[in-house]
């Protein structure tokens, strides 16, 4: 964490330890960047998790969650990015091959759209869906009502 | 030939490295409903002749939306969800749920609770090994194995429905511990069965391991070199087959398992056949990690003092555990209320799946049940 800042100064907005684990926030543009250099310098070589968490009430609104893993130090560290409803966030796909469906379904679930992702469309739910599911705003009960009339011939999925 | 050919677009196919289709190419659709896809599982193929030149998967068919459910249950009500997702390993589903929340609320569970839920989740990888095993023989062609398999398996769900009344979806572990005492005879039963299994795994490999047409369906096909395996974030048996020899229960030990010996299987070329090895290994060493732990369960309590209103922190963990299919993760906010703020569930199925279109490009359209079947999928998890 030391190095991370010593080396990005300002685009580490934050590093601090929860329950012994690393957190490190950073500014959203310099994601890619740093994801090059966690991998390459600090050996963070797999990219374990990349998921997000919304918090609607913040001007932006989603976390963009990474869970990195080091084969070599036995070590994990967790990357953070604050990213807003409309402004994409950068796909690292290119850096970790496995970012690739990770981002597809946040992309579904909350609607990041992740710059520079090859594929980027929904993954678990139909194509054609509307919303994403996993926004606080979505309510537990609410459903593409056109979608499943149209689709599955019922009046609800419920 | 290249001037000869003509091309054409096919809709829906942007995926598939390309739109364009050469005059030999096809598409075969392979699923939702296929006896070899373990569930609901679709493949896009685009083939030349016999060979892969290309896929995509499908999937999404099973989703209930467990994440989002999270939401909306209290810590407690989630738990037995958990154990749908990869339902032929819902004791491992839980053990990984139960340790993230205990994490969030910075308590452990007891000593005997933590034996106990090694030894179970040691039986349920056998379980989950087994019927991976029945399975993927059945698909390649080996009619056989699948019985001997599933009379082993159930002699494992018959301690588990002795144990807590449930034989799949067990909902074993409480978070804090276990609400059940190990019932009289647990010990027996286990080391009854783990001394009967030894010869047993031996069994099934006379049936395979030599077998001529297994190791031609097996040898060479859907291989995956460490390097790709590493940058695809595939965990557990298909990682130790590509010669990684990295498992979480040695590398970040948790429940019991850093007081017991065993080994951590693994092989090199990373082919069908030595996923089939590795996993038939680390049937033996679970059985060795069950023997140990039987012969000295400490006694003590078996729940930990958390009270029944849980309210953990505000803040976020993440935790994972070697389930049998490879890493599962739990990474759960907490915003100091009784239900969790998120809940994101790392499937290893979902994940492992990725590397499917590397294995399977170049290989031959028969070997595509080999590679579904040695991935060790289950929908239930893909999809969540």
């Amino acid at each position: 964490m030391q190095r991370l800042k010593a080396r990005f100064g300002a685009a580490i907005r934050e590093a601090s330890l929860d329950r012994k684990q690393a957190i490190v926030l950073i500014a959203v543009e310099k994601l890619r960047e740093i994801s090059h250099y966690c991998r390459d310098e600090e050996k963070f070589d797999m990219l374990t998790d990349l998921t997000a968490v919304d918090w609607p009430k913040r001007e932006k609104r989603f976390d963009v969650v990474l869970n990195l893993y080091s084969f070599a130090k036995n070590e994990r560290l967790r990357l953070k990015a604050h990213a807003g409803e409309t402004e994409p966030a950068p796909s690292v796909c290119e850096i970790w091959a496995s970012a690739n469906w990770m981002e597809r379904e946040c992309y579904d679930m909350f609607g990041i759209v992740f710059d520079g992702h090859p594929d980027l469309k929904r993954i678990l739910l139909p194509d054609e869906w509307q919303g994403h599911p996993l926004r606080k705003d979505y309510d537990i009960l609410k459903q593409d009502t056109d979608w499943v009339r149209e689709n599955l011939g019922i009046e609800s999925g419920q | 030939m290249s001037d000869e050919r003509i091309t054409k677009t096919i809709s829906g196919m942007d995926s598939v490295n390309s739109t364009v289709l050469g005059a030999d190419e096809i598409i075969l659709n392979m699923g939702p409903q296929h006896p070899s896809t373990h569930g609901v599982l679709r493949v896009k193929l685009k083939l030349d002749g016999e060979r892969v030149a290309g896929s995509e998967c499908i999937i999404g068919y099973l989703h209930r939306g467990v994440e989002k459910i999270a939401e909306h249950r209290s810590y407690q009500q989630f738990a037995p969800y958990v154990d749908r997702m990869d339902y032929v390993a819902a004791v491992s589903n839980g053990l990984g749920y139960c340790e993230a929340v205990e994490k969030l609320l910075g308590t452990e569970a007891p000593p005997r609770a933590r034996v106990v839920r090694t030894i179970l989740t040691e039986l349920q990888r056998i379980a989950s090994h087994l019927l991976w095993l029945g399975t993927h023989a059945l698909d390649i062609g080996a009619l056989t194995p699948v019985f001997y398999c599933f009379r082993e398996r159930e002699e494992i769900l018959k301690i588990f429905e002795k144990y807590c009344g449930a034989r799949l979806t067990t909902h074993a572990f409480r978070i804090g511990g276990l609400q059940y005492e190990t019932y009289d005879g647990f010990e027996e039963d286990t080391k009854r069965f783990c001394n009967d299994f030894a010869h047993k795994i031996d069994e099934y490999e006379t049936l395979l391991t030599e077998n001529r047409i297994w190791v031609g369906r097996t040898k060479g096909v859907g291989i995956l070199n460490a390097a790709d395996a590493i940058a695809l974030g595939v965990t557990g048996p298909v990682l130790r087959a590509s010669g990684v020899k990295w498992d979480l229960r040695k590398a970040q030990p948790y429940a019991a398992y850093d007081q017991y010996e065993f080994d951590i299987p693994t092989r090199e070329t990373g082919d069908t056949y030595d996923r089939y090895v590795v996993r038939m290994e680390e049937m033996r060493q679970s059985r060795r990690i069950c023997l140990q732990a039987v012969e000295n369960i400490p006694t003590g309590p078996i729940m930990a003092r958390i009270g029944k209103v849980l309210k953990p922190p505000p803040g976020e963990v993440y935790h994972s555990i070697e389930a049998p299919k490879g890493e599962l993760g739990y990474y759960i906010v907490s915003d100091g209320t009784t239900q969790p703020y998120r809940v994101r569930v790392r499937p290893p199925s979902f994940i492992n799946l990725q590397a499917f279109d590397k294995m399977a490009k170049g290989s031959l359209i028969a070997d595509v049940v080999a590679i579904i079947g040695t991935i060790d999928i289950v929908l239930g998890e893909v999809d969540r």
